[in-house]
């Protein structure tokens, strides 16, 4: 018997979680309003009581809750991420998403039933770091980098059984080795891996230059969009820069991830979840990219053909891609 | 440009006194606020911070200082101090308030543009998104009636925006639907 396909959403706030539960979400992600997950954006995630509310809503509408504690513990101040993990196993989450190898232990000797998930930002994307935090920890499911290729993910899938594989399937675009990129920290001090944020809004500045607009991270301007040309992120990775001479984006365009073309050969490989990224976009696009997706997971489950087209309005620069997965890129 | 009122509105609003304006704006605003206590809470340390609400297609700024225990609003013809500005056509600022828009859709496709402080523009655009308000809560309206009073707003609100050619609706009070099945 197979594993049914798991929709996997994002929710930064408690609106958003209701929204994403409300449009098909088989299950939604979010995090604590503080550095211990990596959206630790200004007015989102969830206090421990609003946390408890989320987990009774979804349970009470047959979804499951994931909480992502998944930024590395800081020297001096582990309480704060080991106290996250009790208060997360306290409000009802079915599962955890952790990065750190050291709150991944405290998790599994403090917790031991509990269902542990390992977060991208672990970065495990080789049979033998998968089998470690599966043989030791008892992790259930990896959530694959985004680096991979198809068959990449295909191979690694086979080897990490009996643990799941999660993958990205839409979304903002991030092809760095996530949890080891240092570009934000470069620029701002700040980053993903140990604060919860690339490139900070609190470093990000815009302005308007002659109908352009220009954005501009801890004082680097890097990007300048003309008038009426789409805008992006102002995340270093998707800056243009100077460089021999030419102008161009150096890492990647400012693009978002759009896989659905690729669901039925990915869950035919055995990816057991789906992806959505954007728990720091609004209710408009959670309801509408969660319910094309779970239209498309039912769809493939009743053996009949789908196509989604009208997604692109809601990604950033307006342009999509199949990013590594195919690595054309490359 | 697309969701912009006709030029015909901006220049017959120019000419009306702004006080009432303001005072109807502030009442929707305490209804809001009343229905909706955690807003400063979820908004935290920006509270306190001057935001410039700038209706591009209008005469007027709506000028907010979201405070713990009310927030304070003035409408002006230009916003001279503020710490963020928002600008978008009128009935985009609305959609955005009741989910129909995605803030930052909005900002890819160029249709809403933000000076300042980018942080305190997030938590306000994330404090927004939370309150998940529609117009019977801003009207003040008794729970019994909200439902249809809802619908029928939204169906009048998704015919005003087509009528201005505003960005495509989505989200929970919009139409796409994303799929089709074959």
């Amino acid at each position: 018997m197979t594993t049914p396909l798991e929709l996997v959403c994002p929710a930064g706030t408690p609106a958003g979680l209701r929204t994403a539960v409300d449009a098909g979400a088989h299950s939604v992600y979010c995090g604590f309003r503080d550095e211990t997950n990596a959206r630790n954006f200004p007015g989102l995630n969830f206090d421990r009581a609003e946390m408890r509310e989320a987990a009774a809503y979804a349970h009470a509408h047959d979804a499951k809750i994931a909480i992502a504690l998944n930024t590395f513990m800081r020297a001096g101040a582990t309480d704060l991420w080991k106290r996250g993990v009790d208060d997360a196993v306290a409000a009802g989450a079915d599962a955890l998403i952790m990065a750190d190898v050291g709150l991944v232990d405290y998790a599994r000797k403090a917790h031991p039933k509990q269902r542990l998930h390992l977060s991208v930002q672990a970065a495990a994307a080789t049979p033998e770091a998968i089998a470690f935090y599966r043989d030791h920890f008892g992790i259930a499911r990896v959530v694959l980098p985004r680096v991979l290729t198809v068959e990449e993910v295909s191979r690694l899938t086979a080897h990490a059984a009996p643990c799941e594989t999660e993958v990205f399937v839409f979304g903002g675009l991030c092809v760095m080795a996530e949890g080891r990129c240092m570009l934000s920290s470069y620029a701002t001090g700040k980053s993903p891996n140990m604060t919860g944020v690339c490139s900070p809004p609190s470093h990000v500045t815009y302005r308007e230059d002659r109908d352009a607009l220009v954005a501009c991270v801890g004082g680097f301007t890097i990007e300048r969009f003309e008038r009426g040309e789409p805008a992006g992120y102002p995340t270093l990775c998707k800056g243009r820069f100077l460089a021999d001479g030419a102008m161009s984006h150096l890492f990647e365009d400012p693009v978002s991830l759009n896989a659905v073309a690729l669901l039925p050969r990915l869950a035919e490989i055995g990816v057991t979840a789906f992806k959505i990224e954007g728990r720091q976009r609004g209710r408009a696009y959670i309801s509408s990219v969660v319910r094309a997706f779970r239209k498309a997971i039912d769809a493939m489950a009743a053996g009949k053909k789908f196509d989604i087209d009208e997604l692109r309005g809601l990604t950033e620069g307006q342009r999509d891609t199949v990013g590594a997965y195919k690595k054309t890129w490359r | 440009m697309r969701g912009h009122l006709p030029p015909f509105f901006a220049n017959a609003a120019g000419l009306l006194p702004l006080q009432p304006l303001e005072v109807m704006a502030r009442h929707l605003m305490t209804n809001a606020m009343a229905a909706r206590p955690s807003f400063a809470a979820r908004l935290g340390e920006y509270c306190g911070r001057t935001f410039a609400v700038d209706p591009v297609d209008c005469p007027f700024v709506f000028v907010l200082m979201p405070q713990d225990g009310g927030t304070h609003l003035s409408v002006v013809r230009e916003a001279e101090h503020f710490d963020a500005r928002i600008a978008a056509p009128l009935v985009v600022l609305l959609g955005m308030v009741d989910g129909t828009y995605d803030g930052d859709a909005l900002f890819f496709s160029r249709d809403l543009s933000i000076e300042g402080d980018t942080e305190a523009v997030l938590a306000l655009r994330n404090a927004i998104e939370n309150a998940d308000l529609d117009l019977s809560t801003v009207l003040g309206f008794p729970q019994g009636i909200q439902g249809p009073v809802n619908r029928a707003a939204r169906q009048v609100f998704m015919r005003v925006r087509r009528l201005l050619d505003a960005p495509e609706d989505s989200g929970p009070n919009g139409v796409a639907n994303g799929v089709g099945l074959s």
